[in-house]
């Protein structure tokens, strides 16, 4: 074999473990669940192969699954736009910042090291009835029974942002970091107040950042089942919570890799539709 | 400093209290003397850490996430390097392509990329088990494993190894020297990111762990059911003490070895 031949092998030896390894446990697993959800669970327990809609008929059609998908859908457009009303400000001003933007960053970033169940269920103690917010109404003599803030859909969409929010403040602290901050001067010497220079001038050039934490808010958000779990109430199920159910308290596999493949389809055409327009530079710059 | 900027500062850190004051209460609760995981504190106490060690199933539970995460580390670092190593050294037909096909696992929803290898592994006869956990956490690991040491080998320059190599040094020689060391910061970057994530996972894990094998965020899962006790808390302040400290003590060695590599 010529040295050329040689060299070009080598980057696809390197890459050959690792792309078998993609391709057999999630490319591979993706499309058996695919055959899988035609398959059906008879009153024995044994799934019988075969091409029956059944499953497809009923995720599709009940009006169950699709209010769920429907309030999933909201819960996670809600979540990822107060992640952007409070991220954006955030990184704005750790991107700005005369001081140590590198521990400014860090320091928001760590809850992102701390464990999602931990920062979950931290909720409890604030907001519990015995927790920290009815502690001090109590003692305030504001409130004379303790009162249950838990257990609701914005208790959801709280730890949800709270597990989010760092995502969108890195995607938009890339973004604005990434801007020459004398176009804004720049449109100031023009005449522009410093509102209108951030308006017209950084605001649009910072959109792709918002846009990546946005995707990554949202996909993450609409896919969780442990929040609505630990934070919601008993009708504030989420579509993975479905999932989560049928696989592993109903054993109703086929039926649940029908509703598996519903979510990836809803949330993988935005995943689509975001490379299709912004491509998936600008979220590997995010995650880094 | 106008009052526009001021305002910006004032809602930064109304966030930075948002994000940080759950967990300060979490620290602050697992050192309560009260046998309620609640307020008001009634002193403080280090009890609930000595209950924690003695709690027989959290130690279990933590046996089996550090086993667990360490051989995760291992093998998604192995994939993750080589792969990274291809695709910051080698000019490739379709490398954008396969950056994509690479990092898809955390494209994919987590409960759709669980349920896929569950089924699947299910139907090649691997039940759940703690293969099964390993396989899932690796999948999952590898991504964030080769998106970081990637960002960190392209600061790496090629004309070292060249150099090495015209010095007479084999290839081979060239990688275990040169290469290996200059690369040991992302290499153990890439692997405390892997083992942190795959510590933390609880997502995929519910799925895939066998009956009565519990991880340590499975464990904290199981035990919110009953109500929140001063252990959890604890055991939280645990949590967050390794997986906050583990990074930082990983960045503060990454810089000095990186710093005495002279990169």
């Amino acid at each position: 074999m010529s040295v050329e031949a040689r060299e070009a092998r080598q980057p696809w030896i390197l890459l050959s473990p690792a792309l078998t390894a993609v391709g057999l446990l999630l490319f591979v697993p993706l499309m058996f669940i695919v055959v899988y959800s035609f398959w059906l669970r008879t009153a024995t327990g044994a799934d019988v192969a075969g091409f029956h809609l059944d499953n497809w008929a009923e995720a599709l059609t009940d009006a169950f699954y699709r209010d769920i998908l429907l309030n999933t859908l909201k819960i996670a457009a809600i979540t990822t736009a107060v992640c952007a009303l409070m991220g954006y400000p955030a990184a704005y001003f750790i991107a700005r910042s005369q001081g140590n933007k590198a521990l400014l960053l860090l320091l928001l970033m760590l809850p992102f090291w701390i464990s999602y169940i931990i920062r979950t269920m931290s909720w409890i103690n604030i907001l519990g009835v015995s927790g920290a917010l009815n502690g001090m109404l109590l003692w305030a003599g504001l409130i004379q029974e303790p009162i249950q803030m838990l257990y609701n859909e914005v208790t959801v969409i709280l730890g949800l942002v709270h597990f989010l929010l760092p995502f969108m403040v890195l995607n938009i602290f890339v973004s604005l970091d990434g801007i020459d901050t004398t176009l804004e001067d720049a449109a100031n010497s023009l005449g522009a107040t410093r509102w209108q220079a951030f308006v017209q001038v950084t605001l649009p050039l910072s959109l792709p950042g918002l846009a990546a934490g946005g995707l990554l808010c949202f996909v993450l958000g609409a896919g969780t089942y442990i929040t609505p779990l630990v934070l919601g109430g008993p009708t504030d199920a989420m579509f993975a919570n479905l999932v989560f159910e049928a696989i592993i308290t109903q054993l109703n596999w086929p039926l649940g890799s029908a509703l598996s493949l519903m979510l990836l389809a809803v949330l993988g055409t935005l995943v689509v539709i975001y490379n299709r327009y912004l491509g998936m530079a600008q979220l590997m710059k995010g995650l880094g | 400093m106008n009052w526009g900027w001021q305002m910006i500062r004032g809602y930064a850190i109304l966030v930075y209290l948002f994000m940080f004051l759950p967990v300060a209460v979490v620290v602050l609760l697992s050192f309560n003397a009260s046998q309620f995981g609640s307020f008001p504190m009634t002193g403080l106490s280090l009890r609930w850490f000595v209950e924690l060690a003695q709690n027989d199933a959290i130690l279990r539970a933590f046996r089996t996430s550090v086993v667990l995460g360490l051989m995760t580390a291992a093998i998604s670092t192995t994939l993750g390097v080589l792969a990274s190593l291809a695709l910051v050294r080698y000019r490739l037909p379709g490398a954008n392509m396969i950056s994509t096909l690479l990092i898809a696992p955390i494209l994919v929803p987590e409960v759709v990329l669980a349920v896929a290898l569950l089924l699947f592994l299910n139907f090649l006869g691997v039940n759940k088990s703690f293969a099964l956990l390993l396989f899932g956490h690796v999948i999952f690991t590898l991504p964030f494993v080769i998106l970081v040491v990637q960002a960190r080998l392209v600061s790496i320059r090629r004309d070292v190894e060249e150099a090495a190599m015209s010095l007479g040094a084999s290839p081979l020689q060239t990688f275990f020297q040169v290469t290996l060391p200059l690369m040991m910061p992302a290499v153990l970057a890439g692997a405390l990111f892997a083992f942190t994530i795959s510590f933390d996972d609880i997502t995929g894990t519910l799925f895939w762990k066998p009956g009565g094998v519990e991880t340590v965020p499975t464990q904290i899962f199981a035990m919110l059911r009953n109500s929140i006790s001063p252990e959890i808390n604890a055991l939280g302040t645990v949590m967050i003490v390794m997986t906050v400290g583990l990074p930082l003590l990983g960045a503060a060695m990454a810089r000095s070895l990186s710093r005495k590599s002279g990169a």
